[in-house]
């Protein structure tokens, strides 16, 4: 039996929930207190995941990083990365696909959020950088964990996006959602079998922390 | 300024001497609030200087703006803005250096709470402690938008006591919005009476409210702003809705009540006055 799907499923789900972490934050502050008009357009642009075949996603990607194309010959020619049907690009395309499960529950808490706090605190003499780690992101903390299970949850159970960016190479691009598809192409219904069970089992345990959890945490904002 | 009414203007010309206590007292939407977040830097006045102890912290045609973290305010809002995360304690330390925190927490009856969240406080204890966190951070002014007003009558006696106390240590000068008249008579020594944006009259709370129209009412409930002995008799002063009027009382009547008591005055043989508005 060959575990590397499984083993290649969690480090891309953890390295994506990492890097929406570190996007997701700024860009969901951005978008809750800007003022700028074009904020409509990147709020759209996040969402745009949540109702686009993945597909969609993926065979864009595909034709922006191909080497024949502007953004794939450049970042091949002067830093030798090959986006396309590598690690890398499966990252890419499962950022931009779960961008919006990351984004948009730390928004709605942020846009929720009491001004009266913010104000209290710059009253006290403190910068907005203070006060965003001060007091409101210890008291969104709900909505930082339900962003992180939804992106993690959501890149290990996807497979348009990776497959159109990714391939099915093993060991490299071939996660546990394409290994079970390419199991079932070739009629091995048991290690097919093997696989859905073990996905079903590891996301059921992961939700069930999730709402574990959210439930001892007084939900605040 | 934005009201319920529409846009208004919001056009204010006050001076405060150092140390000295005011409130500025009027309808909802007369552009109290709007004020006192002026003076704290939350928001922009059009145009105008805002100058505290020679520093001018706006000015309109020299585009000065001191931002909000550099004005040192104090500034107590209606609405109980602790930080939920942070005990007691904490959202003090947050404030200040904390030297003088267990000081204050003594004075005001709270040290049993310092480790406590802010969600197992009362209301009277949440603004107790939002106000020591406004002191605590070395204010040069204190500002208090209603800070009473959500409050049970004897929680808010409770707080405007405190706050006597804390006028007294500190020597701050403070501006106090209201609407509630026995507030502005306990915690301040001059009124500023805002009217769509406008002050139309100011002075002494004694000269603005008691010198105001006579009530004839035959029977109404108010509360008792001070009580006054004049010889054999007491003279109550009670605020009556937005009014004040001066009944005199005997010692026997008056037992058991002080100021903050709610009572009923009824006049028995009644001669109303007919006055055209």
């Amino acid at each position: 039996m060959d575990y590397s799907p499984f083993f290649l499923t969690f480090q891309l789900a953890i390295t994506v929930t990492v890097i929406l972490l570190v996007i997701g934050l700024p860009l969901a502050y951005w978008i809750s207190f800007s003022k700028n008009k074009f904020k409509v357009v990147v709020e759209t642009l996040v969402s745009m995941p949540l109702v686009l075949p993945p597909t969609v996603i993926g065979f864009y990607l595909l034709i922006v990083f191909s080497p024949q194309h502007f953004l794939g010959h450049f970042l091949e020619s002067v830093w030798g990365v090959r986006v396309v049907f590598s690690f890398t690009g499966l990252v890419i395309g499962s950022v931009l696909f779960s961008l919006p499960f990351m984004v948009n529950p730390i928004k709605a808490a942020l846009q929720n959020f009491p001004s009266g706090l913010m104000e209290a605190s710059w009253v006290l003499g403190k910068s907005s950088f203070e006060t965003f780690f001060r007091v409101i992101l210890p008291n969104v903390k709900p909505a930082l964990l339900t962003g992180m299970v939804m992106a993690f949850a959501h890149t290990v159970g996807e497979f348009g996006v990776v497959l159109m960016i990714g391939g099915n190479i093993p060991g490299q691009t071939r996660v546990a959602s394409i290994a079970i598809y390419n199991e079932v192409e070739a009629l091995n219904y048991d290690t097919a079998g093997f696989y859905a069970l073990v996905l079903v089992g590891i996301s059921f345990c992961i939700l069930l922390a999730f709402y574990y959890l959210n439930r001892k945490t007084p939900n605040l904002y | 300024m934005h009201t319920p009414q529409g846009l208004q203007w919001l056009d204010v010309d006050l001076a405060i001497g150092k140390g000295e206590n005011v409130s500025v007292f009027g309808e909802s939407g007369a552009g109290k609030t709007t004020l006192l977040r002026m003076l704290a830097g939350l928001t922009r006045p059009d145009e105008g200087q805002i100058c505290v102890d020679g520093e001018i912290w706006f000015d309109s045609r020299r585009k000065i703006n001191l931002p909000v973290q550099k004005r040192r305010v104090g500034f107590i809002s209606q609405e109980n803005s602790l930080f939920p995360n942070m005990t007691v304690r904490q959202n003090l330390e947050y404030a200040g250096t904390g030297s003088n925190v267990d000081e204050w927490l003594g004075l005001m009856g709270l040290k049993g709470l310092a480790s406590q969240r802010p969600d197992k406080l009362s209301g009277g204890q949440k603004q107790r402690v939002a106000l020591i966190r406004a002191l605590v951070h070395e204010p040069r002014i204190l500002l208090m938008d209603e800070p009473l007003s959500d409050l049970d009558v004897t929680a808010r006696l409770g707080v405007q006591d405190e706050i006597v106390k804390a006028y007294r240590k500190t020597g701050l000068a403070t501006i106090l919005v209201s609407h509630d008249l026995s507030e502005v008579f306990k915690l301040s020594q001059k009124v500023f009476i805002l009217e769509q944006g406008r002050v139309i009259k100011s002075g002494k709370p004694q000269d603005v409210f008691v010198n105001a129209d006579v009530s004839g009412k035959f029977k109404f409930s108010g509360q008792i702003v001070e009580i006054h002995k004049d010889g054999v008799l007491n003279i109550l002063t009670l605020a009556i809705g937005n009014q004040i009027a001066k009944v005199v009382a005997s010692d026997e009547e008056i037992t058991g009540l002080g100021v903050g008591s709610r009572v009923i005055v009824a006049s028995k043989a009644f001669n109303p006055l007919i006055l055209k508005v």
